[in-house]
């Protein structure tokens, strides 16, 4: 047993934060700033991180999931408002079912709930979808299909829109298997959860930063145990969603199908509580200033909210645990 | 990355499991049971002679200098075989070798390891719990000894220890931690009693309080020099507070695996907020197997673990009293054998946020020196 990041790892994280720190938002007003945002958009496309799962010449992904996590969990932590989970699990899609390329950009089709995957037909929505052109959509039988994007993109989370999906023509590009289906499922739970992680480290970052500068009753507010002690709760948190994560993402590739599922479920839905938690702290430790739209700490919470809602939060994760342990259809 | 074991790693978890086969006692779990006490040195012994224990020790003091993943199989193994679990020394084991000098750990570290001489660890005391530095038990140089006045509570194992770890006062001028000292003195006295404690669990054999009434130890019995006693107490501390050093993820993977199966035996039998909680000690009891993984890797790099210690000590508070919780309201209250060891495993796991430095003060030392706030 040997879990640490590999050099190569270690310096894509570095580059992805560098990138970040560069392009990243660093005030709710950026959300606006429409040059910033194609210049992230136009680092990140070059960087390659979206084809992290595009099939080699054997049909693997170029990178494993562990890469995929790390560049979620930077890209969340930074709240970069460019397409990475959407894109990356319409690539991961193609690859399992053995389809050709996407022609222009695409994301994933998902239930109006964000539950599942969606079939072609029944309402949903395409997630992450920024400048997509095309969304994938799965049927029960494992056919995987493209539908023609066209909409106006509307968020919860202001750093990914989303788009109703019309009833359009679905063109069959391939099909998945019941484990090719398992196997997106762990990467999208996995991703979702660095998502999740990178978040909550970006909104406990941004609380410290303010419990050690505004102060009342003439002393810091951060010296306050009161205050002190739920920031410490964030740590621990996160700490907790962290190690979670990186079972998950080893096991996208390493665990079979259905292990890996349970391994991405747990995680998800410690990081799910955990980023609830985490997000609430940081208004919170804001006081009245953390419930003003001027603050970062909502955008961190809406990111989370999303990520939290795809392919679902704590009560589904909890049932997929639970299912692997022998106890199906218990919650 | 790889979770997975290694050739070597596989190879040593083959040869524990046959060994296993043959050898384990059955004791009941050590939360619940006086038994499982008196039997522990037997077990402790017998495990190493095998070359089952000291994995991670020097050679020279009986140890095998193997990287500290080896006692996490170790951990798992035993756990997985319903074994009891590897008896607790790694806090004494490291203060001797990180504050002792060459003298003592000759005499002391091969009887502690192989488990013929028995152990425990006076720090608190009435009045010295969380402010441990408070402490007023007295070490009074007399020629070539101290002689020790006090009184000290929570001193694991004291029944049966043939030495005690002794955090004492040695400079009355100093302020607090500054003048405390610590030794190795031997319990077989008159000048020192001992009586038991019996915990909420109804264990009466883990926990004792010790009355030291001008008891005797030699000087060249003390742990490092004069002064040093604060030092040797952070390191025993700052081992109890890291789970893979207790090798309790594995302990409540057991517990989880065991509530898993009382509940696949009747599932119509729970109601929904009992299978969230099966879940949720499920989803905690592996995340803390997967930190224990990613901290012995942290390791191979030359990580020595100082303030996320506290993190850690705070996670695994929280998966022990998940866990804790998950038993209680599973198993309900004591109507048969299983449902008595549910019950004792929850009312054990409210200990794990007093112990080892409080959760309060966990999260203390996790603002001040992880998050670098501001002190009042």
């Amino acid at each position: 047993m040997d879990v640490r990041f590999t050099p190569e790892q270690r310096i894509l994280r570095q580059s992805v934060k560098q990138v970040i720190n560069r392009l990243g938002l660093s005030a709710v007003a950026d959300l606006a700033d429409e040059q910033r945002a194609a210049r992230l958009d136009e680092a990140v496309e070059e960087s390659d991180w979206r084809r992290l799962r595009a099939p080699d010449e054997a049909g693997n992904p170029w990178a494993s999931g562990v890469e995929a996590a790390i560049v979620a969990e930077a890209l969340g932590h930074g709240l970069a408002d460019v397409p990475f989970l959407g894109p990356t699990l319409a690539m991961e899609l193609r690859r399992l079912a053995k389809a050709s390329a996407a022609t222009g950009r695409e994301t994933v089709g998902l239930r109006r709930n964000l539950s599942a995957l969606a079939s072609p037909g029944e309402p949903a929505v395409a997630i992450d979808a920024a400048c997509a052109e095309s969304v994938l959509l799965l049927a029960a039988d494992g056919t995987l299909a493209s539908v023609k994007l066209r909409g106006q993109p509307a968020a919860t989370d202001l750093t990914r829109p989303s788009v109703p999906i019309p009833t359009a023509e679905a063109v069959t590009v391939g099909s998945l298997t019941e484990a090719d289906r398992q196997r997106w499922i762990a990467l999208a739970l996995t991703l979702t959860t660095a998502d999740l992680v990178g978040s909550m480290q970006g909104a406990l970052d941004l609380a410290v930063t303010y419990a050690g500068q505004r102060a009342q009753y003439g002393k810091r507010i951060g010296s306050f145990q009161a205050v002190a002690h739920l920031l410490a709760d964030a740590v621990v948190h996160i700490e907790g969603a962290r190690a979670a994560l990186l079972y998950a993402a080893w096991g996208v590739d390493a665990l079979d199908p259905w292990d890996a599922v349970a391994a991405a479920a747990s995680a998800k839905a410690y990081a799910a509580r955990a980023a609830r938690s985490v997000c609430e702290t940081c208004i919170q430790v804001h006081g009245g200033i953390g419930n003003s739209w001027e603050c970062l700490a909502h955008v961190y919470l809406r990111r989370t909210l999303l990520a939290t809602d795809v392919l679902g939060g704590v009560g589904p994760n909890l049932a997929r645990v639970l299912e692997h342990v022998g106890l199906k259809g218990r919650l | 990355m790889d979770f997975n074991d290694s050739a070597e790693e596989a190879d040593f978890r083959g040869q524990l499991r046959a060994w296993l086969v043959e050898n384990n006692p059955h004791l009941p779990a050590s939360s619940t049971s006086d038994t499982y006490w008196a039997r522990q040195p037997d077990w402790h012994r017998s495990l190493y002679r095998a070359g089952f224990f000291g994995l991670s020790w020097p050679v020279r003091y009986g140890g095998h200098e193997r990287p500290t993943v080896y006692e996490v199989i170790v951990d798992e193994e035993l756990a997985a075989a319903g074994a009891p679990p590897r008896p607790n020394l790694g806090y004494l084991v490291h203060a001797l070798l990180e504050h002792a000098n060459d003298d003592i750990r000759d005499r002391f570290l091969p009887d502690l390891i192989s488990g013929d001489a028995r152990w425990c660890q006076g720090f608190s005391e009435p009045d010295a719990g969380s402010d441990l530095a408070a402490l007023r038990t007295r070490a009074t140089r007399a020629g070539d000894d101290y002689v020790v006045t006090g009184h000290k509570v929570w001193t694991s194992y004291s029944d049966v220890a043939d030495w005690c770890l002794l955090l004492a006062r040695t400079d009355p001028q100093a302020r607090n931690h500054k003048g405390l000292s610590a030794f190795a003195i031997p319990m077989d006295q008159p000048a020192i009693t001992q009586r038991p404690l019996k915990m909420i669990n109804g264990v009466a054999r883990e926990f004792g309080e010790v009355t030291f009434d001008a008891a005797v130890v030699p000087s060249s019995n003390m742990i490092g020099s004069p002064g040093d006693g604060w030092a040797v107490a952070m390191t025993v501390l700052a081992h109890e507070r890291e789970p893979q050093e207790l090798g309790n993820a594995s302990r409540y993977r057991k517990t989880v695996k065991q509530l898993q199966k009382l509940v696949r035996d009747d599932p119509e039998g729970y109601d929904a907020e009992q299978f969230r909680q099966l879940a949720w000690a499920t989803v905690e009891s592996d995340m803390l197997a997967h930190l224990v993984s990613r901290r012995l890797s942290e390791r191979l790099d030359g990580v020595a673990h100082g303030v996320e210690g506290s993190v850690d000590k705070l996670l695994m508070t929280w998966v022990e009293q998940a866990v804790g919780h998950a038993a209680v309201d599973l198993a309900g209250a004591a109507q048969d054998e299983i449902d008595a060891s549910m019950l004792a495993t929850y009312l054990y796991s409210r200990a794990q946020s007093v112990m080892g430095g409080t959760a309060q003060i966990q999260r203390n030392l996790i603002a001040h020196r992880v998050l670098g706030l501001p002190r009042s």
